[in-house]
């Protein structure tokens, strides 16, 4: 996809005055928030499988290098095929390169955002083999051609009524005046499209929630069911995951299963989780002929051993961009990469480099959300600060919020002048409020009144509002 | 060098560690041979007949339908009834497993069992599931030279028999078991852990069932 992170700012601008998309995302904030909560306050256990989890996957992560290693042995025993991809450049070659052996024309996707980081569908195209995505939200957005602007509902930024347009345009071998107003009547049509082309599919890529190194299983999480059709009826199965998916045995699984779909959408369990380990085996009814696991680092070894290590527990659930302010009232678009969010916010620098996605840590309120939902206990927050602070230190942050924090430093370190200042600017804010104790336009920060109003201050410092209260009480 | 190679050596790089270390070998080494469980919560650990009523529960918040019957031989009738009841036509789809060959489909002779991998032109499909999960209302279907996946998925009906002896109380248990059948570290091609019909949330996070997979879930427990 295009990287338009630089362009945050108008980005989400745009966003915001877009109504059809605000209508829409209003579905996140009302849907996801109270399912999560619902389904975690049902179990006593949940924060401690929370901390289970994290711990599981801090171990994985230190271990990685022998898991690795312990997990391929267990594909290769089990009649699978394991490749190792250091970019995603290297990682379409070696799936362009399974396709072409099995004369592929056509290809089955479950969903996975690893495939939409190395950009697959367009590299298959280009090479004359067409992608079909399975997934209904990212069906929805291929019809488009769009990118998924949310991890696990990609097409959560679409109103009901611009699908039924895209059916209509797509689908021109069905009879126009059929009736399309309901959600059923979508999904039952996109049912009917995409049974077909299971079965004609020579491929079927998926994706993987978790690999387990004690069985050599991939493993995927979905609710429609058409990930497991992608991998059961494409004659050769090709999983595409990133190294951080290893678990060492399925017992570990089992911990991290219990908080994924609880954080994701609020279900015990989502309704299929499908461990593949290898090819069918001789007696096999159905299944695929070949296993293939494709093994993708970009930019993931390098997170190893630095303070954005804690970001490779990310099992890629959701919640911190289902419960983020800042996405409610931008969407997932707007970030302009792959991974939107606050985990997103947090992986794209690393993943593209500062100078492309440094700007995106800025996208957040602090308020922390994203970490107090996050299962595995991700510290969100502080590693957006480490990106904010690289971005100062890199003299990439724009040079009047450099001079502004500059200014605001220099009396920072001055307590004594600061409190004179501000002694001063206080009663004047106070004035400039009016009767209304509102400020509408503030010199030099024209770009904050543009939106909403300063609530005029009181008129006092806080520290002269401090200072009066213990002399109230009798001070201590 | 390999990408392999370059790999593992940039994780060790980066975690400042190498690859010879023994004491790291021995940790990983003993984490897979144990593979420990974790913490099974409370309603993970119930006492058997329990477990049914909690599977039961779950699966139907989930949007299961759940039958009981005495034995096994009690499954066709019941499957009868339920196509009957639905409007169904009187044919199923149904691999060659012995529990349910056990049941002896001739004794609803107006009902026509096709046998072997679902072609996607099956209206219902009858599976026998390993084990459940009472904790989550889960069935664990595993593949094999019976028990094809495809039934599991393109029929629109999907009819599972398990016994109630197999229905187990965590995720836990159900891996031993599957450990106790393939040996330590083996799975079958496909395990698939179902928890009601399919279902899709995509188009304004309106939940909708029957996206890709079956439309309903029908769960026979035997016994």
């Amino acid at each position: 996809m295009q990287i338009t992170t630089p362009n945050f700012k108008e980005n989400a601008t745009r966003a915001l005055g877009d109504a059809a998309l605000q209508k829409a995302l209003k579905n996140v904030e009302i849907g996801f928030i109270a399912k999560r909560l619902a389904a975690a306050d049902a179990l006593p256990e949940f924060e401690a499988l929370r901390d289970n989890a994290r711990d599981i996957k801090n171990h994985t992560l230190a271990h990685l290098d022998l898991y690795l290693e312990e997990y391929e042995k267990k594909v290769i025993a089990s009649g699978g095929h394991v490749h190792f991809a250091e970019t995603a450049e290297d990682a379409r070659a070696i799936i362009l390169d399974i396709c072409r052996k099995r004369n592929a024309k056509t290809v089955t996707k479950g969903k996975s955002m690893i495939t939409e980081e190395i950009e697959l569908n367009d590299f298959l195209e280009k090479n004359g083999i067409t992608p079909v995505e399975t997934d209904l939200g990212e069906y929805i957005i291929q019809l488009r051609g769009e990118t998924p602007s949310h991890i696990i509902a990609p097409a959560v930024h679409l109103n009901k009524d611009q699908v039924e347009a895209d059916f209509r345009r797509v689908h021109t071998h069905l009879p126009p005046e059929r009736d399309l107003s309901q959600h059923e009547a979508l999904l039952n049509e996109a049912r009917q499209v995409l049974r077909q082309r299971y079965f004609e599919a020579d491929v079927g890529i998926t994706g993987a929630n978790f690999l387990i190194a004690e069985t050599g299983s991939s493993v995927i999480v979905t609710n429609e069911g058409n990930g497991d059709l992608t991998q059961t009826l494409g004659k050769c199965h090709v999983v595409v995951a990133s190294l951080e998916k290893l678990v060492p045995t399925l017992n570990d699984c089992a911990q991290i299963l219990r908080v994924l779909a609880r954080s994701a959408t609020g279900q015990d369990m989502s309704v299929y989780t499908t461990f593949s380990t290898g090819p069918k085996r001789a007696d096999d009814p159905d299944g695929p002929e070949e296993y293939h696991v494709v093994l993708l680092d970009n930019g993931r070894t390098a997170m190893l051993g630095t303070e954005f290590q804690d970001m490779l527990r990310c099992i890629r659930c959701g919640a911190c961009m289902n419960h983020c302010p800042v996405y409610h009232a931008v969407g997932g678009h707007a970030y302009g990469a792959v991974y939107p969010g606050p985990m997103g916010a947090v992986l794209t620098p690393s993943l593209s480099g500062i100078e492309v996605g440094g700007h995106l840590p800025n996208a957040s309120t602090f308020c922390g959300r994203c970490e107090s939902v996050c299962p595995m206990r991700i510290p969100l927050p502080k590693m957006m600060r480490h990106w904010r602070e690289r971005e100062f230190e890199k003299h990439l942050t724009p040079s009047a919020a450099r001079y502004g924090l500059k200014f605001w430093a220099f009396f920072a370190k001055r307590p004594k002048l600061y409190r004179a200042a501000v002694s001063v600017v206080m009663p004047l804010l106070s004035v400039l409020g009016g009767t209304s104790r509102r400020i509408s336009s503030l010199p030099l920060a024209g770009g904050w009144t543009k939106h909403r109003e300063m609530p005029a201050p009181e008129g006092k410092t806080f520290l002269q509002a401090w200072a009066e209260k213990q002399a109230r009480e009798g001070g201590r | 060098m390999s990408a392999r190679d370059n790999i593992l050596g940039r994780v060790r790089r980066s975690l400042g560690v190498s690859g010879g270390d023994a004491q790291r070998r021995a940790a990983v080494v003993s984490r897979l041979a144990e593979a420990k469980s974790g913490l099974i919560p409370a309603r993970g650990q119930l006492p058997r007949e329990e477990r049914i009523e909690v599977f039961a529960k779950y699966a139907e918040k989930y949007g299961a339908t759940i039958a009981r019957v005495g034995s096994i031989e009690h499954l066709p009738q019941e499957v009868s009834r339920y196509l009957k009841s639905n409007n169904l036509p009187a044919s199923i789809r149904m691999g060659e497993d012995p529990l349910l060959k056990d049941a002896r489909f001739e004794s609803e002779p107006m009902l026509t069992v096709i046998s072997g991998a679902s072609d996607g032109t099956d209206v219902a499909g009858v599976s026998h599931a390993r084990g459940a999960v009472a904790e989550s209302g889960t069935l664990v279907l595993a593949s094999g030279p019976n028990n094809p996946v495809t039934i599991n998925f393109l029929p629109e009906h999907h009819i599972v028999a398990v016994r109630a002896a197999d229905v187990g109380a965590s995720l836990e248990e159900a891996f031993a078991g599957i450990t106790a059948t393939y040996g330590k570290g083996e799975m079958p091609r496909t395990v698939n852990f179902v928890t009601g019909p399919s279902r899709s949330g995509d188009i304004e996070q309106k939940i909708i069932m029957g996206a890709h997979g079956p439309r309903a879930l029908h769960i026979v427990i035997i016994g």
